[in-house]
């Protein structure tokens, strides 16, 4: 008997197995996917629903971090009070995907693998410096977030590998994380450009760490790790930021499509970097939640 | 292939129906369940016309699998009024012309519900961001957020004479 | 003179519509809720190519194909004739049946080329992918610049642009000239202390209803055929598939199912006499519908326009002159309203020089089709921008300077007549006596303002009332409830009758059931359904006053009709009274049942003016334009019910900014569409958008019992120089074209 095609099994090892038949899909919240069969742009043979998966569910603390579940519906995060006191950022970007019916489907799992230059959890992920479980035939390897997206629409996942969990680490001492994004309309709409930042500042202001991502500005949600580094040993001062701008503009290579075109999205890609590090920095500093 | 077999509650009742592995879950409840409340503006997640709960939990039920609803429970707009009695949403609704052609208002008001009962006194910016996934191209919404907040006070005061 | 006050029972409340419960509860049926027993699927197979000539369609595999049932394409419809049609906008009912199905061309991506019948969808869509086209792809022009540049690909080979004299001996995609040439503008533009212009742009932008086209058609073995549709007119989609199929018309009984939102998109076919022709073939009833992509590709937007103008006023602020050319796209066939743009460019203002030319242009874009106002909001933004302009320039209060110029009753039209009873400068009055006219703008912060008319519209309807055996009313028409027109009708019978509102219900009656109504369009439904309705009800009432007349054994003149009853006044009759109730229960064996059916075309609507006040926040570093606060004041004659005739406003000015700020067609070089779908055409959301208040002004018009007018489209006008003006007040450049993208309002070049 052939297998099904859409199964929805209760553990890991069977996903596996059934995510390595050629042509399956593994299916979380089905935004994306959904869509893009219907479109005719997939024709998956076989769809592996993860979300009776334990483990592909829910957000659990791992020491003074999380785990979540990579097909855990992105509503659940604003839900948690501890991870939206720990990492704010991540949450604003999870609540800024299309609309509450949506994002009560829509998971980061599926926002990473869908791997859209312009997916809004993405950018936040990489600045917060979060990791990805990958399941597959050989066993599991944790790798960052920036590690999956290879190409607008293509991981780098090998065949019959899935992302199970993403994973964050605490939030440090005196850090702080944001994700802005630019789009014409409120909501229901997709980032013409997106900044994740996440900074941490010693007690006199000073910046220790930075990370600085963004996305639908290269072929990837890209980490532009000298515009954090402009900023590690400043205090966020005018020229820092021109220099983390500067660090911004070497490193993207936007498009011209029908949302925006590259000069605009290279405008905007600064002036989102500058509002989303201040607005890192008054959490860090703990003046803004 | 032959049809999946899907068992699932609808309304509060047991219902079940046989679907092809792809097809949605609003296509299962306009076609086999007869539920034709339930609307189709855009078939990708984009308007909010097929709105449903999906275990408590409101979802475009375009962007749902028909087989996902295997032993979950789901509501319609059909299951609003109870017992031949309009919802508060439901009366509020007419009282203040909230609708005109009334396609989008069946998801509308689904939409409305979900917010009301995780927060019933919304302020109106929290009604539209909340609302934002429904579109509306005849009220410009005016009259659809005064209904949902109104419906609030309508369910907050309810509430309190039950207390009482 | 003001006519006399009237006091009303029932006009000016606002009862709770009679399809509400329906629609609130998911029972109403719209365009696919509606199914038959043994029905077949269709779908429709659609040039993926903007221009390409048909060599030749195979669909023998299709057919082939277990559980297809039938497989049309344009061999199968005969040729219609070549006769226009009225509606919204111009059209030819050959062009109608050229874009139902292409026959030996496809004119834009999403061009019906072929269409099956299957027992699924899935087995129809499957079919699709079986149909072999043998295409000849041709060069395509998507834009006004391409189709009218000297070597652009020629659309029609048969177009000579009409109004050109003399006759041009060449076609070209130039497809319709309209010019109005009064006094001498350039010299009056020479001679003024001030002008304003420039070169404005719109995209085409779609009407964007929810719900998308549906229609299911069944066909006898007798001829005798049935279409349950969709449509903002069943008399309409009858008469256009009777033409397409060459069929007569009493032979197809079309009954109209709840409408999902046209906004003028649905005043012509598209999938009925396609499905129609499927059952026929099929020899079973067959459902056609449009996914929202097809919806975007295959029906028809409003035009987009590109506007040169030059508004000349002199120290004062009154107008003197103005020069204006404007090209509309039509789209794949004529008709893209250039004649009301004309007409209305200027219709609000004393302009006593004016020189406008305007072309209709051809191209590879889906057939234009009515939207709201159809022409009018184009070229009253480039008018209303110019004069925010004008009144900055010599520091003239907005409002100020359109009062100075505005038309009041008297003024001459557009069309050469005086004005009737019209409400602009009741309107101007009530924006800038509004408070928010005055209220402080918080910092960042700017204001425009804007006004905007629409012709309206009369037409031909007929209504029927009658009298249930306990005197309960039964109202029927033929025009479809968009909005809430039912109540209104309900409401007019309730009043003209002297009954509660609550013992009248409404039906919308197919075309076998009740005369002739033209489709709900043109603002026209309230005015002209209610001219019938009101008259019927009269009818109804002579009848009731004949009865007791008879009863009491006393002439009918003698009877007097208040309240609801017969009143009789003389001789033994004095103080005796008959209730409607009573006499419809007497009726049957009295006379006979009491009903009346009555057809009119009306005159006397008088064009709509509204002016709205538009407050939005720029961020200066983004362009991102946030509408902060929003008034929308208009001339509403009577509102009927007023809640309903708010909405109409609100409807209309969301819709406006929509238009103004995100909503447009992208095309791109291949000549397709790329953003057919609800997440990049960006209509409003609920959080885009702020409460919008709404001022009725009452001017009641003296040609109606109730003094309606037509409110329906003259909100759309308005709102996209309103929404312009704040935001070229905020960016310190004009914004001259749409739409303020806040890519457009950062970087956007002044073309």
């Amino acid at each position: 008997m052939p297998p099904s095609p859409y199964s929805a099994p209760d553990n890991l090892g069977e996903a596996l197995g059934l995510a390595a038949a050629p042509g399956a899909r593994v299916l979380a919240g089905g935004t994306d996917l959904l869509i893009q069969t219907r479109a005719g742009r997939l024709a998956p043979t076989a769809m592996v629903d993860l979300k009776r998966i334990d483990r592909a569910m829910g957000i659990r603390p791992a020491g003074q971090g999380f785990v979540i579940g990579a097909a855990t519906p992105c509503t659940a995060l604003r839900d948690d009070a501890a991870l939206v006191a720990a990492w704010p950022g991540v949450v604003e970007a999870a609540s800024l995907i299309g609309s509450v019916q949506v994002r009560n489907r829509a998971s980061l799992g599926g926002n990473l693998c869908n791997a859209s230059p312009a997916a809004d959890s993405v950018p936040a992920l990489i600045a917060a410096g979060a990791t990805a479980v990958v399941a597959g035939p050989g066993g599991e390897r944790e790798v960052p977030v920036e590690a999956i997206p290879a190409g607008p629409g293509r991981t780098t996942l090998a065949p019959g590998e899935l992302v199970i969990e993403l994973r964050l680490p605490p939030r440090p001492p005196g850090g702080g994380d944001a994700y802005l994004r630019l789009t014409p309309r409120t909501e229901m709409d997709i980032a013409v450009v997106g900044v994740g930042a996440a900074l941490v500042l010693d007690g006199s202001g000073r910046c220790t760490a930075a990370r600085i991502a963004l996305g639908a500005v290269a072929p990837t949600a890209l980490l532009v790790e000298a515009a954090g580094a402009a900023l590690v040993g400043t205090k966020l001062e005018e020229g820092a930021i021109a220099a983390m701008l500067a660090a911004i503009d070497a490193a993207i290579s936007p498009i011209d499509d029908q949302r925006a075109s590259a000069a605009y999205r290279r405008r905007i890609a600064g002036v989102l970097a500058t509002r989303a590090v201040a607005r890192a920095a008054a959490r860090a500093r703990g003046e803004q939640a | 292939m032959s049809k999946l077999h899907i068992t699932t509650t609808v309304n509060g009742d047991p219902a079940e129906f046989l679907c092809e592995a792809d097809d949605s879950l609003l296509a299962a409840l306009r076609g086999p369940l007869g539920l034709t409340g339930t609307k189709e503006g855009c078939g990708s997640g984009d308007c909010g016309a097929c709105t449903v709960m999906l275990d408590g939990s409101m979802v475009c039920s375009c962007l749902v699998l028909a087989a996902e609803a295997q032993g979950r429970r789901v509501e319609t707009v059909e299951g609003l009024a109870e017992g031949g009695a309009l919802h508060p949403l439901q009366q509020r609704f007419l009282e203040h012309g909230a609708l005109q052609c009334g396609f989008c208002t069946p998801g509308l008001l689904v939409a409305a519900r979900a917010l009301l009962e995780r927060n019933p006194d919304p302020s109106e910016e929290e009604a539209r961001y909340w609302l934002a996934g429904n579109l509306c191209r005849c009220t410009g919404y005016d009259k659809v957020i005064r209904a949902v907040l109104d419906a609030g006070r309508d369910l907050r005061q309810d509430h309190g004479e039950k207390v009482a | 003179m003001n006519p006399p006050e009237q006091s009303f029972r029932v006009v000016g409340t606002r009862p709770v519509r009679p399809d509400g419960a329906d629609k609130v509860t998911g029972r109403a049926l719209y365009g696919t809720d509606f199914a038959l027993a043994g029905m077949l699927h269709g779908a429709v197979l659609r040039s993926p190519h903007a221009h390409a000539r048909i060599r030749g369609i195979d669909a023998s595999r299709a057919l082939a194909l277990p559980g297809v049932k039938a497989v049309v394409t344009g061999a199968d419809f005969p040729e219609a004739a070549s006769v226009a049609i009225a509606g919204e906008s111009a059209a030819n009912l050959r062009d109608i049946a050229r874009n139902v199905m292409a026959r030996d061309k496809a004119l834009y991506e999403g061009h019906a080329v072929a269409a099956v019948a299957a027992t699924s969808p899935a087995i129809a869509r499957a079919a699709l992918a079986l149909i072999a086209v043998d295409y000849e792809v041709l060069p395509h022009a998507t834009s006004i610049a391409a189709a009218i540049a000297p070597d652009a690909p020629l659309l029609h080979d048969d177009l000579f642009t009409p109004g050109l004299k003399p006759r041009p001996e060449t076609p070209s995609n130039l497809a319709l000239h309209v010019a109005i040439d009064t006094g001498d503008a350039a010299a009056a533009l020479a001679g003024a202390a001030a002008v304003a212009g420039g070169h404005y742009t719109t995209q085409p932008v779609h009407q964007g209803y929810i719900e998308p086209h549906a229609c299911v058609a069944q066909w006898n073995a007798d001829g005798q055929a049935q279409i349950w549709a969709s449509s903002q007119g069943a008399f309409m989609i009858r008469s256009l598939v009777a033409g397409a199929l060459g069929l007569k018309q009493a032979d197809i009984r079309v009954t109209p199912l709840e409408i999902g939102g046209g906004f003028g998109g649905k005043t012509t076919v598209y999938l009925e006499p396609v499905a129609l022709q499927l059952a026929r073939q099929a020899g079973r009833p067959v459902r056609l519908e449009m996914s929202r992509s097809e919806v975007f590709r295959a029906t028809g937007p409003a035009p987009g326009a590109v506007i040169d103008i030059r508004l000349g006023a002199d120290k004062d602020g009154m107008l003197v002159g103005a020069e204006m050319t404007f090209h509309y796209t039509a789209g794949a066939f004529p008709g893209a309203a250039a004649h009301p743009a004309a007409l209305l460019a200027l219709a609000g203002y004393k302009v006593p020089n004016r020189k406008i030319t305007g072309w209709e242009v051809v191209c590879n874009l889906p057939s234009s089709a009515a939207y709201r106002a159809p022409g009018a909001p184009q070229v009253a933004f480039a008018v209303e921008s110019c004069l925010d302009e004008l009144a900055l320039q010599l520091g003239i209060d907005p409002i100020e300077l359109r009062l100075k110029n505005a038309v009041g009753p008297g003024d001459t039209g557009p069309m050469g007549l005086p004005h009737g009873q019209i409400g602009l400068i009741e309107c101007l009055e009530a924006a800038r006596a509004h408070p928010h006219y005055s209220a402080p703008l918080a910092p960042g912060e700017t204001r425009g303002v804007a006004a905007g008319g629409w012709a309206n519209y009369g037409g031909p309807s007929t209504a029927a009332v009658a009298l249930a055996e306990d005197g309960s009313v039964l109202v029927t028409t033929g025009s479809p409830d968009i909005g809430g027109s039912r109540a209104a009708m309900a409401m007019m019978a309730a009043e003209t009758l002297g009954v509660p509102y609550e013992t009248v219900r409404v039906t919308i009656a197919d075309t076998a059931s009740i005369g002739f109504s033209f489709l709900t369009g043109g603002s026209r439904t309230t005015f002209a359904t209610g001219h019938a309705v009101i008259a019927a009800a009269n009818q109804v009432i002579a009848t009731a006053r004949a009865r007791a007349a008879q009863i009491w054994g006393v002439a009918a003149d003698t009877v007097a009709w208040r309240d609801g009853a017969a009143h009789g006044t003389a001789g033994d009759s004095a103080g005796k009274v008959l209730t409607l109730a009573e006499i419809a229960g007497k009726a049957a064996n009295a006379g006979g049942p009491i009903s009346a059916e009555v057809g009119v075309n009306p005159a006397g609507w008088l064009p709509g003016f509204g002016v709205h006040i538009c407050d939005c926040a720029l961020d200066a570093e983004t362009g991102q334009v946030k509408v902060t606060r929003y008034t929308a004041i208009q001339d509403v004659g009577r509102a009927i019910h007023p809640a309903y005739v708010e909405g109409q406003l609100q409807g209309g000015a969301a819709q406006g900014i929509g238009w103004a700020l995100n909503e447009a067609y992208v095309y791109g070089a291949d000549g397709r569409m790329e953003n057919p779908g609800f997440l990049d055409y960006r209509v409003p959301v609920a959080s885009d958008l702020p409460m919008i208040d709404t001022v009725l002004v009452d001017k009641p018009n003296p040609d109606h019992p109730y003094g309606v007018k037509g409110v329906g489209e003259t909100p759309i006008v308005p709102p996209l120089a309103a929404v312009a003006n704040a935001v070229s007040r905020a960016a310190g450049r004009r914004q001259r074209h749409l739409p303020m993208s806040p890519e457009q309002v950062l970087l956007g070049g002044d073309a």
